[in-house]
C-alpha cells in the first residue's frame, strides 16, 4: 500500500495513458476531449508529484527512486507537459496534424522522462530512454504529408539509434566491469577499486550517448534540423523536457559516480565539452534566421552552461542545474509559444523577418517573446538570469573560474541574436505587418510561462532553497 | 573453452562493422540494419559477461534490447516509408532540405 | 505608510505595464496621460505619508528598512529586494515623485498628438520605477539595477523621435553617445561595488557603513573605493570629463529634459556620493578630488553657457554647472547642503526646462533664442515663472537657489578654502549672465521672428499650471533650509533633519576652524550684490544696448568662437580617443578581413562574429552521414583523450 502511494504520479500517468487509449478507440472525436484529458493527467500528476515529494525511497525491487529531487523533475514534466498541450490545441488544427493520438504519445514521452529521471539501474535507464525517443521520433515526423518533418524525423531517428547503440555498448562494458547494472552497485565498486579500464571505456561511451540527448558539440549536429522540422509544438516538447530528461538520467548516473575516482578522469572532458558546446551554439545561432533553428543553437548553447554545472561536480552545480532546467524550460516554451502562434498554415512566417514591426501590431504577444527573449539572454531579474548565475558560482567554487568566464563571454556574445528579435519588432516598421491567429489557449499556456520565468527570477532564493532540500 | 577475450572482440567487431555500415552506406534502411547490427554486438557483450560473471541480469537485458529494437524497427520503417510516400527516395544524401 | 513604500515602486511599474502593453488599443490620449500620471500622484500621496509618520518620530529611530523578499543568498552574497526609508530617500523620494507628477501632467499636454504618446508615458513609467529602486534600495545591488534601469529609460527617451534629425546627426546618435558615455561611468561603479563586496563582505548599505565605521582599514582601500563609485557618478551626472553626453541628451522631449536630465536621474551620482559619504569621507584625497572636479565642471559649464544659442543647450550646460556646485558640496564635506542644492535645482531648473518647452511648442519647435524676442506679451505666464526660475537659480534672496547656493558657497570657504569659493562666486556670477541672457534674448525685445508665418501663444493650462506650480517651489522651497544665522535657535531645519545619515562622516572628516558670523555675512552679501549687478549687466547689453556683446563677441572672437564650439571637447574625444581607436582596429583588421565588414568598430566584431558564425554553419550540410562522422571523431577523439590521460 505504501509503495502505491509513493508511485503515484507514475500510476496516473501510466492509466492515463491506457484511458487515452480506450478514449481514442471509441471516441470518433478524440481530438476534442483528450488535451482537456491529458492536461487533466499532467496537472494530476505534477500535483501529486509535489504531494508525495517529502517520501524518498526506491520501489519495484531498487529499480527506480522516488520522492525528493526524482518529484522535482517529475514535476517539470508535467507541468510542462500541460503547457505544451496548452500550445498544441489550436496550433496542430491549424498545421493540418488534428489527430488525439498527438496527446498519448505525450502522455507516453513524459512516463519515459519520469523512468530516466528516477532509475535506480541501467535497464531502467534504456527503457526510459528509449520510451521517451521513440515517442519523439514519431512526434517529430507527426506531419506526415510535409517533406520536412518527414526528413527530420528520419534523421532523429537514424542519429537517435546510432546514439542508442552508444548507450547500450557503454552499459554492457559497465556491467563486464561491475557485475552488475544498478547504479548503487556501481558507486559501491568505484569505492572499492580503481576503476579498469573497461568500465571508464563503457561510461564514456555512455556519457556520449547522453550527450546526444542533451545536444552537446560534436553531437548536437541533428539538434538545428530536427528542431526546424518537427511541429513547432513538438519542438517545444522536446527541447525542454526531452533535455530535461536527459539531464536527469546524466545526474542520475553521474552524481554518485563522481563523489570519487572517476572524477578526475571526467572532468578535463566535461569541461572542454561543455566549452565547445556553449560557444559554438551560442556564434552558430548569429547567422540564424529562422526563429526555430536559432532557438535550437540557443538550446545547444544552454546545454553548455548546464554542463559546466555537471562538470563541477558538487552540490551547489546539481542545484544549479535544476533550476536552470527548470528555469529554461518555461522559457523556451513560452519562446516556442509566441512562434507557434506567429507561424502560419504552411509553416512559413518563422522568419526573423516575419517579426518586423510586431509590437505595433501585437503589443501583448512582443511583450511576451520580449521577457523571454530577456530570459535567454539571462538578463536580470528573469529566471535565466538566476540559472547561469548559480551554475557559474558552483563552478567557481570547484576551482574552474575559468569556465564560468568563458561561459559570461559566451552570454555575451548570445545576448546579439536574443536581443535581435526583440530590435526587430520594436525598432523596425513595415507597411504589412503579418497577421496573427490569436489562440486564446496558447496565450494562456504563455502567460503561464511567462509568470513562471518571471516569480523564479523573482523569488530564485526559495525556489534554490526548495531544490538544495531535495538535492541535500 | 573458448576465452572471454574473443567473444568480447568479436563483439567489438561487430560494433565497428556497424558504425562503418552507418557512416558509409547511402540506403536508410541498410544505415538503419547497420544500426541492429551494433545493437546486436552490444547484446553478444551482454550474454558474454553474463555467461563469464555468472549471473543473468545481462542476458534479462538483452531481451529488453530485442524488444525495445523491435519497438524501434516498426517506427523507423514507418517514418523512412512516409518518406518514401512524398520524396520517392531513401537515399540519405538526397534528404538535405533541412541545413546550416 | 512607511510600510507601503513598496507601493511607491510597484505604482509607476503598473503604470508602464498598463500603458506599455494596451497603451496602442487605448486610443484616448486623455486615459494614457492619466494612467501614467495617476500612478506617480499616488506614490506622492504615499511618500509624503511616510515623510510625516517619519518625521513625527524621534530622529534616532527614523530609519525604516521595508524588506519585500530575499532575493538571492549564495556564500557570502545577501541580497534582498529591500526598501530603506531614511531621511536622505524620503528627500529624494519627495523630489522624484512631485517633480514627476508635475511632469507628467505638464507631458499630457507637451505630447498631445504625438504618435508614440502612449510609449512615452510608458517609458516615463518605467523611469520613475527604475529611479525609485535606486533611491530606496538597502543594498548596492538593487541600486545598481535602478542604475542601468534609469540609463536604459535615458536612452530610450533621448532616442523617443528616431525618425527626427538632432545636429549633425539623428537622435538616435545622441542616445548611442549617452548610452556609451554612461557605460564608462558604470564600469567604474561596478569595479567600486566589487571592491567594497571584497572589503566588506557585504553589498547591504547598513552592513557595508557599520564595518566601515567599525573597522580598520587603510586609507587606500577607502580612496579607491571612492574613486570608482566618482567615477560611476561622474558618468550619470554629467561631471568632467563624462559630461559630454548630457547637451547631446536634449534630442529628447522636453519634459524628458526636465525630468531625467535636470531633475532627478543626473543628480543620482550626487544621491549616490551623499548616501556612501562615510567611505568618501574616510578618503580625503578623493573628496578634495570630488571637489576639484565638481569646481571645475560648475565653472566650465557655465563660460559655455554664455554664447550657446539653442535654449535647450544653455539649460543643459546651466544643468551641468549647477551639478558641479552639487559634487563641490559633497566634495567640501557639507553633504546636506548638497542633497539640499539637489532639492531647489529640481524645482528651478525643472521650471526652466518647462518654460522652455512651453516656448518650444508656442513657437513651433523653434530652439533659437536669436529667433525668439518679446515674447513676454504672447505667453505671459509661462514669462512670469520662467523669470521666477531665472531669479532663484541666479541666488536673489529670498528665492530657493540663493539658500542652497550660499550654503554650498560658504561651506566652501570655511572647510576648503578661499580660492573654492571665489571660483564658485564667479561661477554663480556667469550663472546669472547667462540666464538673464536667455531670458531677455527669449522674452523681451522686439520680436525677432516671423510675425505672419509663427504665431506664438500661450500654451494650454495642462502645461501652465504644471510651471506655476513649480515658480510656488522655487520661491518658497528655501525657506526649509534657512541657514543658522537667520533662524536663530532653531538652526538650519533642513540640516538637521538630514544631520543623522551623514553624522558617522562628519565625524570621520577633519574638525574645520571656526569662522564668524560676520564672514559669513559678508561672503553673502558679496555674492548676492555680484548676482544682481551681473543681471542688471546682462539687461544692459541685451536690452539697451544689443552692440556691447557683438562687439565683444568680435574683439574676442578666439574665445567666443571656442565657447561656442564648447572647447571643442566632443571634437578632441573624436580625434584623441574614438578615431585613434577606429583607425588602429581598420588598419589592423584591413590585413585580416574583408574591408566591408568595417563598419565601425562595434559593427566590426559584431560582423566578424557573423561571419564566422556563417562559415561554420555549412558544417551543418543536411545529410544525416556527415552528423554522424562528425559524432564519430567526437568519440574518437574523448576515446583517445580519457585513454590517453588514464
Amino acid at each position: 500500500m505504501n509503495e502505491i502511494f509513493m508511485i503515484t504520479p507514475l500510476l496516473i500517468i501510466s492509466g492515463g495513458i491506457l484511458l487515452s487509449l480506450i478514449v481514442e478507440m471509441f471516441y470518433k472525436k478524440s481530438e476534442i476531449i483528450l488535451p482537456w484529458l491529458s492536461i487533466a493527467i499532467f496537472i494530476s500528476a505534477a500535483y501529486y508529484s509535489l504531494l508525495t515529494a517529502y517520501r524518498e525511497g526506491v520501489v519495484f525491487n531498487s529499480m527506480l527512486a522516488v520522492g525528493g529531487l526524482v518529484h522535482i523533475f517529475y514535476f517539470i514534466f508535467n507541468f510542462g507537459a500541460a503547457i505544451v498541450v496548452l500550445l498544441s490545441i489550436d496550433h496542430i488544427k491549424k498545421v493540418g496534424i488534428y489527430f488525439g493520438e498527438f496527446y498519448i504519445l505525450m502522455q507516453s514521452a513524459v512516463l519515459g522522462m519520469m523512468f530516466l529521471s528516477g532509475a535506480k539501474d541501467l535497464v531502467m535507464v534504456f527503457i526510459g530512454l528509449e520510451q521517451m525517443s521513440v515517442c519523439f521520433y514519431i512526434l517529430t515526423g507527426f506531419n506526415r504529408k510535409r517533406s520536412s518533418s518527414n526528413e527530420a524525423a528520419l534523421k532523429y531517428f537514424l542519429l537517435g539509434a546510432f546514439a542508442s547503440g552508444f548507450v547500450v555498448y557503454g552499459m554492457a562494458l559497465i556491467y563486464g566491469a561491475v557485475g552488475s547494472l544498478s547504479i548503487p552497485s556501481v558507486s559501491f565498486y568505484l569505492i572499492n577499486q580503481s576503476p579498469s579500464i573497461i568500465f571508464i571505456v563503457g561510461l564514456l561511451l555512455f556519457i556520449i550517448g547522453f550527450s546526444f540527448k542533451i545536444a552537446a558539440v560534436p553531437f548536437h549536429m541533428w539538434v538545428p534540423d530536427v528542431y526546424q522540422g518537427a511541429p513547432t509544438t513538438v519542438t517545444a516538447f522536446m527541447s525542454t523536457g526531452g533535455k530535461a530528461a536527459a539531464f536527469s538520467a546524466l545526474l542520475v548516473v553521474l552524481v554518485p559516480v563522481f563523489s570519487n575516482l572517476a572524477k578526475n578522469n571526467f572532468i578535463p572532458l566535461l569541461s572542454v565539452l561543455a566549452v565547445i558546446t556553449m560557444l559554438y551554439g551560442s556564434i552558430v545561432a548569429i547567422a540564424q534566421i529562422d526563429l526555430k533553428r536559432m532557438l535550437a543553437y540557443s538550446s545547444i548553447a544552454h546545454a553548455g552552461y548546464m554542463i559546466i554545472g555537471l562538470a563541477a561536480g558538487n552540490q551547489n552545480g546539481v542545484t544549479g542545474i535544476v533550476f536552470y532546467l527548470a528555469a529554461y524550460t518555461f522559457m523556451n516554451l513560452g519562446a516556442f509559444g509566441v512562434i507557434s502562434m506567429v507561424e502560419a498554415k504552411d509553416n512559413s512566417h518563422v522568419d526573423l523577418q516575419s517579426y518586423t514591426g510586431l509590437a505595433a501590431k501585437y503589443p501583448l504577444l512582443a511583450a511576451m517573446l520580449t521577457i523571454f527573449m530577456f530570459a535567454l539572454a539571462g538578463i536580470p531579474p528573469f529566471a535565466g538570469f538566476f540559472g547561469k548565475y548559480f551554475v557559474f558560482i558552483s563552478a567557481i567554487e570547484a576551482n574552474l573560474t575559468w569556465l564560468a568566464i568563458i561561459g559570461v563571454i559566451s552570454s555575451a556574445i548570445s545576448a546579439y541574436f536574443y536581443l535581435r528579435v526583440v530590435v526587430v519588432m520594436y525598432f523596425k516598421s513595415t507597411d504589412s505587418p503579418i497577421d496573427v491567429e490569436p489562440s486564446y489557449y496558447a496565450l494562456l499556456g504563455i502567460f503561464i510561462s511567462a509568470l513562471l520565468v518571471l516569480v523564479m527570477g523573482l523569488f530564485p532564493n526559495s525556489i534554490i532553497q526548495l531544490i538544495s532540500f531535495f538535492v541535500g | 573453452m573458448i576465452p572471454i577475450e574473443f567473444y568480447l572482440v568479436l563483439s567489438a567487431f561487430m560494433f565497428i562493422t556497424g558504425v562503418v555500415g552507418v557512416l558509409t552506406r547511402k540506403n536508410a534502411i541498410i544505415v538503419f540494419m547497420s544500426i541492429e547490427l551494433m545493437l546486436n554486438a552490444a547484446n553478444l557483450s551482454f550474454v558474454t559477461f553474463s555467461s563469464f560473471l555468472g549471473n543473468n541480469i545481462g542476458q534479462l537485458f538483452v531481451f529488453f534490447v530485442m524488444t525495445v529494437a523491435a519497438a524501434e524497427s516498426a517506427v523507423g520503417l514507418a517514418i523512412i516509408i512516409a518518406l518514401f510516400r512524398n520524396k520517392l527516395t531513401i537515399n540519405i544524401d538526397e534528404i538535405n532540405v533541412l541545413k546550416w | 505608510m512607511i510600510q507601503l513604500i513598496y507601493l511607491t515602486v510597484l505604482l509607476p511599474f503598473a503604470g508602464f505595464l498598463i500603458n506599455g502593453i494596451f497603451g496602442s488599443k487605448i486610443k484616448n490620449e486623455k486615459i494614457i496621460g492619466w494612467i501614467g500620471s495617476g500612478a506617480i500622484g499616488v506614490s506622492f500621496l504615499i511618500v509624503v505619508g511616510a515623510f510625516f509618520e517619519t518625521i513625527a518620530l524621534p530622529p534616532d529611530q527614523r530609519q525604516h528598512i521595508v524588506t519585500l523578499f530575499n532575493w538571492l543568498s549564495v556564500g557570502s552574497l545577501n541580497v534582498s529586494i529591500a526598501y530603506q526609508v531614511d531621511q536622505l530617500s524620503l528627500t529624494m523620494a519627495l523630489i522624484v515623485t512631485g517633480v514627476g507628477f508635475i511632469i507628467h501632467v505638464y507631458s499630457i499636454g507637451y505630447m498631445h498628438g504625438d504618435k508614440g504618446f502612449w510609449r512615452f508615458f510608458a517609458y516615463l513609467n518605467l523611469f520613475i520605477f527604475a529611479m525609485m529602486n535606486l533611491i530606496l534600495a538597502d543594498n548596492f545591488v538593487l541600486l545598481f539595477l535602478g542604475w542601468e534601469g534609469v540609463g536604459l529609460c535615458s536612452y530610450l527617451l533621448i532616442g523617443f523621435w528616431y525618425d527626427r534629425k538632432f545636429e549633425k546627426g539623428t537622435t538616435g546618435d545622441a542616445a548611442k553617445k549617452a548610452f556609451i558615455v554612461n557605460r564608462i561611468g558604470d564600469f567604474g561603479f561596478l569595479l567600486g561595488m566589487f571592491l567594497i563586496f571584497l572589503t566588506f563582505n557585504s553589498l547591504n548599505f547598513n552592513e557595508v557603513f557599520t564595518r566601515a565605521n567599525a573597522l580598520n582599514i587603510s586609507t587606500t582601500v577607502y580612496s579607491f573605493i571612492a574613486l570608482f563609485l566618482f567615477i560611476g557618478a561622474t558618468g550619470k551626472s554629467a561631471q568632467i570629463p563624462l559630461f559630454v553626453w548630457l547637451p547631446d541628451a536634449m534630442a529628447g522631449p522636453t519634459p524628458v529634459s526636465a525630468l531625467i536630465h535636470a531633475a532627478t536621474m543626473v543628480t543620482a551620482g550626487v544621491y549616490m556620493v551623499a548616501r556612501c559619504s562615510i567611505i568618501f569621507a574616510s578618503a580625503p584625497a578623493i573628496m578634495t578630488v570630488v571637489a576639484i572636479i565638481g569646481l571645475l565642471t560648475a565653472l566650465f559649464a557655465a563660460t559655455i553657457g554664455l554664447v550657446q544659442n539653442d535654449i535647450k543647450k544653455v539649460l543643459a550646460y546651466s544643468t551641468v554647472s549647477q551639478l558641479g556646485y552639487m559634487f563641490l558640496a559633497m566634495g567640501v564635506g557639507a553633504f546636506s547642503a548638497g542633497i539640499f542644492h539637489v532639492m531647489t535645482h529640481a524645482f528651478f531648473k525643472a521650471l526652466l526646462f518647462l518654460g522652455a518647452g512651453s516656448v518650444i511648442h508656442g513657437m513651433h519647435d523653434e530652439q533659437n533664442i536669436q529667433k525668439y524676442g518679446g515674447l513676454k506679451k504672447y505667453m505671459p505666464t509661462t514669462y512670469k515663472t520662467f523669470l521666477v526660475a531665472a531669479i532663484a537659480i541666479s541666488g536673489i534672496p529670498p528665492l530657493a537657489g540663493f539658500f542652497s547656493k550660499d550654503e554650498i558657497l560658504w561651506s566652501a570657504y570655511a572647510n576648503a578654502g578661499f580660492i573654492y569659493w571665489f571660483i564658485g562666486v564667479v561661477t554663480a556670477l556667469l550663472t546669472a549672465f547667462y540666464m538673464f541672457r536667455l531670458l531677455n534674448l527669449t522674452f523681451e525685445g522686439k520680436h525677432r521672428f516671423d510675425v505672419h508665418h509663427i504665431h506664438p501663444h500661450e500654451s494650454p493650462k495642462l502645461m501652465t499650471i504644471p510651471l506655476i506650480v513649480l515658480a510656488v517651489l522655487s520661491v518658497g522651497g528655501g525657506f526649509i533650509g534657512i541657514p543658522e544665522i537667520f533662524s536663530g535657535e532653531h538652526g538650519n531645519n533642513f540640516h538637521s533633519w538630514l544631520a543623522p545619515i551623514f553624522s558617522d562622516a562628519q565625524i570621520r572628516l577633519a574638525q574645520y576652524g571656526s569662522h564668524t558670523h560676520f564672514e559669513e555675512i559678508l561672503l553673502m552679501v558679496i555674492s548676492v550684490v555680484g548676482a544682481a549687478s551681473s543681471i542688471y549687466f546682462a539687461r544692459y547689453i541685451y536690452l539697451k544696448n544689443q552692440k556691447v556683446a557683438e562687439h565683444t563677441a568680435s574683439k574676442f572672437k578666439r574665445i567666443y568662437k571656442i565657447l561656442l564650439n564648447k572647447y571643442y571637447v566632443d571634437e578632441v574625444y573624436s580625434n584623441v580617443i574614438i578615431q585613434p581607436i577606429y583607425k588602429t582596429s581598420e588598419s589592423l583588421l584591413w590585413k585580416i578581413t574583408d574591408v566591408k565588414l568595417l563598419d565601425g568598430l562595434v559593427n566590426g566584431t559584431a560582423s566578424l562574429v557573423e561571419l564566422v558564425s556563417g562559415k561554420i554553419r555549412k558544417i551543418q550540410t543536411g545529410v544525416a552521414q556527415t552528423y554522424a562522422v562528425v559524432m564519430m571523431l567526437g568519440i574518437v577523439a574523448a576515446l583517445f583523450w580519457i585513454i590517453y590521460s588514464l
